[in-house]
């Protein structure tokens, strides 16, 4: 690979080089720089590893942390299965089959503010669309965005339902990719339907499940505006995540400590997501 | 490297200031005036006063254009603040925080002093000091200074004939009587987490009065939330009003206006609030006004009872503003500062408090509440909230107070909590002894 000679003259890598530069390469650099740095916008001093100190000693980064892992787990399992679920049922025989998928895609294309602010209003726990239909059917529903024990639950399964669309679309995707003949060969021998489904789309579609994974998984560890919009990390820090809490230091103007928070993320996505992707992709090559 | 950056700065810098400048320039030719931007917060009633004021200014100054921008509020209008100015593209002149906040935008930096004019003579010495950043002051008043303490139904006092109470041990008597009566005793309002801060920091001029030098300590880091009783005692308070179950039910998912509107209407006996609510209750309440009064949180000495001072935010013009400019914004910040600005002010909304200019006086149709306040201020019974008197204020301190109103963190644990957030306040403003 490294005696691979590029096909190009140095001069046609310049425009790219440049943009990477000022754009990526730039930023990254200084970010790490201003991590170390007690950083007010108008000056800084260099502080060391301070700012990483801090962070870790910060006390709604521990319980911040777990809640980002809660979430991130939760939101990605959901997604897998419902999305799963989704697919099969829309790659399936059933009437309005396009108009169906539209539908099921249609949440990922609405603002993610815009859902947020609206769940608000459903979720409210007296006046809410919500609650209203529960008490109907005689179950007094949880107080949601408002009760510290359901807060974060709450923002998850809105994070499910808005973002399960693009979850099925992959999924559909694998499916359709399965060639007929293995299903018609099943049928033959005489294979229920959940033997079809376990044995041949389940892991005939493994890499739409790896890419649903791994990007539900790092979209829910870095999710910040839906959390936002709904709860702002309250009942006090019940629904803050990592990228919650490194805003409100920023809001704070803690800009070095924040910009010390981002790194952190960052490591802790490389760190969750690099192994998986790792582990799936090995088990790729043996299969 | 560092040169390459410095070299897109000043280009992206150019870029939004040259099409700035050309922009006004061409506005001037067209009409013959000076034309500056005002920039405050989008509050609604807010605006209505930005706009009443700028009419009035105009009336007198008609070689001047004020523009109205807006900004939001909070830790965000923050934010933008300290952007703009740290990008030179700042407002000609702009209404921001007095106090802890302005120590936090760098005056000495990013703001023109205007110690010399002769508005400042006029000001009240305590707003005088929360404007001032090493020895030179930097704002005029943007409108009346306001109190921390309690909003209370009047209709309700009378009818369970209570008395304004003066200790804490009184206030929950009367919590107890308002329950037995079925009514909520005190209104929360977590929506908007801000709210809950207020019974910690109206309980300041308490504080000051069991100990005076609890400011000075504090910002030295020798005095402590965790350990100074008296300074905790507003966690306590909070904390022994959840677990009598006085909140109203609702207090976890109510908003700001809903707080305000409970308590004239009688829904909730007191609703604990800055009195910059009285303009609010205008439009939360507005046939009920005359039926809010307003008490100073009550401490455990009744012969100290006071009330808590928010001194109002100023008028500012960054450094950014040069020329023709910065003589039209020096006129209207003066003008805010003058007989006819708090005029102007108090035509457009109904008034807060008391005006911290001294040739400005208090019209006399004003809210009940704003009496009230105003008794307090004139019996010589008031505190500069601990905002003024020392710089640090830790941002984390509404999250804490829904924690504790909450029942999900004790109040001794809320305290230590808070002198953490304290201490990274403290080092983030590179404080001496933190």
């Amino acid at each position: 690979m490294s005696t691979r000679k590029s096909p190009y003259p140095y001069w046609f890598l310049v425009p790219g080089g440049l943009v990477f530069t000022v754009f990526f390469l730039v930023p990254s650099v200084m970010a790490f720089w201003f991590s170390l740095t007690r950083w007010t916008l108008f000056d800084q001093e260099f502080i060391g590893l301070d700012n990483y100190l801090q962070f870790f000693r910060e006390p709604a980064l521990s319980s911040g942390l777990w809640h980002t892992l809660v979430y991130a787990t939760v939101t990605s399992g959901l997604k897998v299965i419902l999305g799963m679920a989704l697919a099969v049922l829309l790659t399936g025989p059933i009437l309005g089959r396009g108009f169906m998928r539209s539908v099921a895609f249609f949440p990922v294309l609405v603002s993610t503010i815009g859902v947020g602010l609206t769940f608000q209003v459903l979720m409210h726990p007296t006046e809410g669309v919500i609650n209203q239909l529960l008490s109907w059917v005689g179950i007094t529903g949880p107080a949601w965005l408002v009760d510290p024990d359901w807060a974060l639950l709450s923002v998850a399964f809105v994070d499910v339902w808005q973002g399960v669309g693009l979850a099925t679309v992959i999924y559909m995707a694998g499916i359709l990719s399965i060639p007929g003949e293995y299903f018609e060969a099943a049928r033959v021998d005489g294979a229920s339907a959940w033997h079809r489904f376990r044995n041949i789309t389940l892991p005939l579609a493994k890499p739409a499940t790896v890419s649903v994974i791994l990007l539900s998984l790092i979209g829910g560890l870095r999710k910040f505006d839906l959390i936002w919009a709904m709860t702002k990390g309250g009942p006090g820090f019940t629904s803050d995540v990592m990228a919650s809490v490194i805003y409100k230091q920023y809001q704070a103007g803690f800009y070095g400590l924040s910009t010390a928070g981002n790194v952190v993320l960052f490591l802790l996505v490389i760190v969750i997501a690099l192994p998986l992707f790792w582990f799936f992709n090995r088990k790729d090559e043996t299969a | 490297m560092r040169k390459l950056g410095a070299a897109l700065l000043t280009g992206a810098l150019c870029l939004s200031g040259c099409s700035a400048g050309s922009l006004g320039s061409s506005d001037d030719a067209a009409a013959g005036k000076t034309q500056i931007t005002f920039l405050t917060n989008n509050d609604p009633s807010n605006v209505k006063v930005a706009e009443a004021v700028i009419a009035a200014f105009e009336a007198k100054n008609t070689d001047v254009d004020v523009k109205l921008d807006t900004r939001p509020q909070g830790g965000e209008g923050d934010n933008l603040v300290k952007t703009r100015l740290a990008t030179g593209d700042m407002a000609d002149v702009f209404e921001y925080n007095s106090g802890s906040l302005l120590q936090a935008i760098a005056p000495q930096t990013n703001l023109a002093p205007v110690t010399g004019e002769a508005w400042v003579g006029d000001l009240d010495p305590v707003f005088k000091q929360v404007v001032t950043a090493n020895n030179e002051v930097y704002g005029s008043p943007w409108g009346p200074a306001v109190g921390g303490g309690i909003f209370y139904n009047k209709p309700l006092y009378t009818k369970l004939g209570l008395q304004v109470p003066k200790t804490w041990a009184d206030f929950m008597s009367n919590n107890a009587k308002i329950k037995a009566a079925g009514v909520a005793p005190v209104q929360q309002t977590y929506s908007e987490t801000w709210t809950s801060q207020v019974i910690v920091l109206a309980d300041f001029h308490n504080v000051a009065a069991a100990d005076p030098s609890f400011a000075e300590n504090y910002t030295n880091n020798k005095a402590k939330y965790a350990t100074t009783p008296a300074a905790q005692a507003g966690f306590q308070h909070l904390e022994e009003l959840e677990k009598a179950g006085y909140w109203n039910s609702d207090y976890a998912s109510a908003k700001y206006n809903d707080g305000l509107a409970a308590v004239a209407t009688g829904k909730a006996g007191h609703y604990p609030m800055i009195t910059f609510g009285v303009p609010a209750l205008d439009t939360a309440a507005p046939d009920n006004v005359n039926d809010v009064g307003f008490f100073a949180l009550p401490g455990t000495d009744a012969g100290k009872n006071g009330v808590t001072l928010w001194e109002p935010s100023g008028i500012y013009i960054p450094k950014s503003t040069e020329g023709d400019k910065l003589a039209a914004a020096k006129k209207f910040q003066a003008f805010v500062a003058s007989p006819d600005g708090c005029t102007a002010y108090g035509s457009a909304a109904p008034l807060g408090g008391p005006f911290v200019v001294e040739s400005c006086t208090l019209p006399a149709d004003v809210a009940p509440a704003v009496k009230d306040l105003s008794a307090y201020v004139e019996a010589g019974q008031a505190s500069p909230a601990l905002e003024f008197l020392s710089p640090i204020k830790g941002p984390a301190l509404e999250q804490i107070t829904v924690e504790v109103g909450s029942g999900i963190r004790s109040a001794a644990d809320a305290a230590k909590l808070y002198d953490e957030d304290v201490k990274k306040q403290a080092q983030q403003l590179g404080i001496q002894g933190w």
